[in-house]
């Protein structure tokens, strides 16, 4: 009986959390639709003038296509440099090992805009001006310690024996690591760059700083705020973003949950 | 030997992108707050800067206030996530996972856009008051919520109550099932179970769900920019000013090199307690 109760408090709750949390980004989709400048209600009919609009729309077209190659190549640079890292901490216990992992997973847990603006000014000092590339780099380093962990809690989930194996028998080490080693973490390695990619492409405080003249889709967003009559054309633009990453990243769960038999151990 | 030169190999290319684009910056930002001014050369290195800081309280305030906020942010989110996470662990059996998929959905969409639709409900013509207007709540053109403090707290709390939700869920599911049944068996009601078991075992959960909330909250400036207005502005918003309009660059440098360093306190603390590498990543 109380059980019973207890369950179906916990539902009532989970249900109200969800709408908590879903409510917003349903409304974005909604408003998408609707055919009026002005986000109130009552709705006033329902439209794919904006949907129109977006395919029209140049300048947000390409900020997109930036955003795009942005986090293409960035995730690409993360997850072979996190790899190599979450190999060599996985597979070799050498001396600063500690104060490695300490360093490369500093990015995870530096505000972004002490980042954003450190690069900035190092970029600055260098002479390097500002433009895609330096966006790319900053992307490409916040993700490097994502790739880092998830491969290296692939496999650790596997003893070496197989690469001892492989090298038993004759295969040099590089070409353990190509033949055993990677294959055994693709499905952490095709995680990490979905979740690389989508973290880049969303990625909006360091783009901010980094960004010269060409900008990035949450930059340029963010600079067509301040104008209420393209409202409209935002939430169009979020509600496609919305319903593209949310697919991304199902995939890239689900790719995850395949892929990974053992969970992170607590102490490995 | 051989292995020495692999592992040379494998860890180079990672170190030395870190060192250059990761480190190097953190150790020109604070040498850029010796700087004398935005433009000028580099030496001779000045303490000028340092100096305004320790003398404009308003800094330290803000930095305070902003501490608070991001304590609220983490504390409320881990409330509101603890029963869900603690409801699909011990209640919900093999669908969890699904439930929990779709709880954290948002998580996965744009920050901006997300705070984007709370700009939408809170604003001063937004839903939130249109909806207080026509039930007579409140008169035409009062805008209760929107530029203050409390939304850019309400955006906060939704958008990382996802990411409170992970930790938590990952430490309840750790827990042995056979813990419970032992409790029973010696006697513990339900209640006891709870306070002297399953809370306990969840305390590195908490820990970890905190510190990912509180961390990227203290530097937050999007959010007060969008919902926060004058009244809700926090400590990041002054190291974007001092860069995107003031350009103060090394009171801006200096500014972030305070918040580094509260930040790396405050790592480290946590580091004591539970490694990084065993905060679950990103599941």
């Amino acid at each position: 009986m109380k059980r019973n109760f207890g369950k179906w408090l916990g539902w009532a709750y989970y249900l109200l959390l969800l709408l908590f949390l879903q409510l917003p980004i349903l409304l974005l989709i909604v408003f998408s639709f609707n055919d009026s400048v002005l986000l109130t209600f009552p709705l006033k009919g329902f439209t794919l003038e904006w949907y129109r609009q977006l395919l029209g729309a140049r300048e947000l077209l390409n900020a997109a296509r930036n955003s795009l190659v942005i986090g293409l190549i960035s995730s690409g640079v993360a997850t072979a440099l996190g790899t190599m890292a979450g190999i060599a901490i996985s597979r070799y216990n050498f001396p600063g090992r500690e104060i490695f992992l300490n360093i490369a997973t500093l990015p995870l847990v530096i505000p972004y805009v002490v980042l954003g603006v450190a690069m900035l000014i190092l970029f600055q000092a260098l002479n390097i001006g500002l433009s895609l590339w330096t966006i790319t780099i900053g992307h490409a380093v916040i993700n490097i310690p994502y790739v880092m962990l998830i491969v290296s809690a692939r496999l650790s989930g596997f003893a070496n024996n197989l690469e001892e194996a492989a090298m038993d028998l004759g295969a040099t080490y590089w070409g353990t690591l190509m033949r055993i080693t990677l294959p055994i973490s693709a499905p952490a390695l095709v995680a990490a760059f979905l979740s690389s990619f989508t973290l880049s492409f969303d990625e909006f405080s360091l783009a901010f700083f980094l960004a010269g003249t060409d900008n990035t889709l949450p930059v340029y967003l963010y600079s067509q705020l301040r104008f209420p009559n393209r409202l409209p054309l935002a939430i169009t633009t979020a509600a496609v973003v919305i319903l593209v990453s949310a697919v991304i990243l199902l995939v890239s769960e689900w790719l995850r949950k395949v892929g990974t038999e053992r969970k992170i151990r607590r102490g490995g | 030997m051989e292995n020495k030169r692999r592992l040379i190999v494998l860890i180079a290319p990672p170190a030395i992108v870190l060192a250059i684009f990761f480190l190097a910056p953190l150790v020109i930002m604070l040498l850029y707050s010796f700087k004398d001014s935005t433009f000028g050369p580099m030496l001779p290195l000045s303490v000028k800067h340092y100096m305004i800081f320790l003398q404009t309280p308003s800094f330290f305030r803000l930095l305070l206030d902003s501490s608070k906020l991001s304590f609220l942010t983490a504390a409320l989110s881990i409330l509101m996530a603890f029963p869900v996470a603690y409801f699909l662990v011990f209640y919900t059996g093999a669908r969890r996972i699904i439930l929990l998929t779709l709880l954290i959905l948002p998580a996965w969409t744009s920050f901006l856009l997300r705070v984007l639709a709370w700009k939408v409900i809170l604003g001063s013509n937004g839903l939130l008051n249109q909806l207080l207007i026509s039930v007579g709540l409140i008169s035409e053109g009062a805008p209760i919520l929107l530029y203050s403090q409390s939304a850019v707290l309400i955006t906060l709390v939704y958008v990382w109550i996802p990411f409170a939700a992970l930790p938590l869920f990952a430490a309840m599911e750790r827990i042995d099932p056979r813990l419970h049944e032992a409790a029973q068996d010696l006697g513990a009601s339900p209640a006891q179970t709870f306070w002297r078991v399953t809370l306990p075992l969840t305390l590195p959960g908490m820990a970890s769900a905190f510190f990912f909330v509180f961390i990227p909250t203290l530097g937050e400036w999007v959010t007060p920019t969008l919902v926060g207005g004058v009244s809700g502005i926090m400590y990041g918003n002054l190291i974007q000013d001092q860069f995107a309009r003031a350009l103060n660059w090394p009171l801006g440098a200096l500014l972030s090199v305070v918040l580094l360093v509260l930040v790396a306190a405050f790592s480290y603390v946590f580091n004591r307690f539970i490694p990084i590498t065993e905060v679950p990543v990103s599941t």
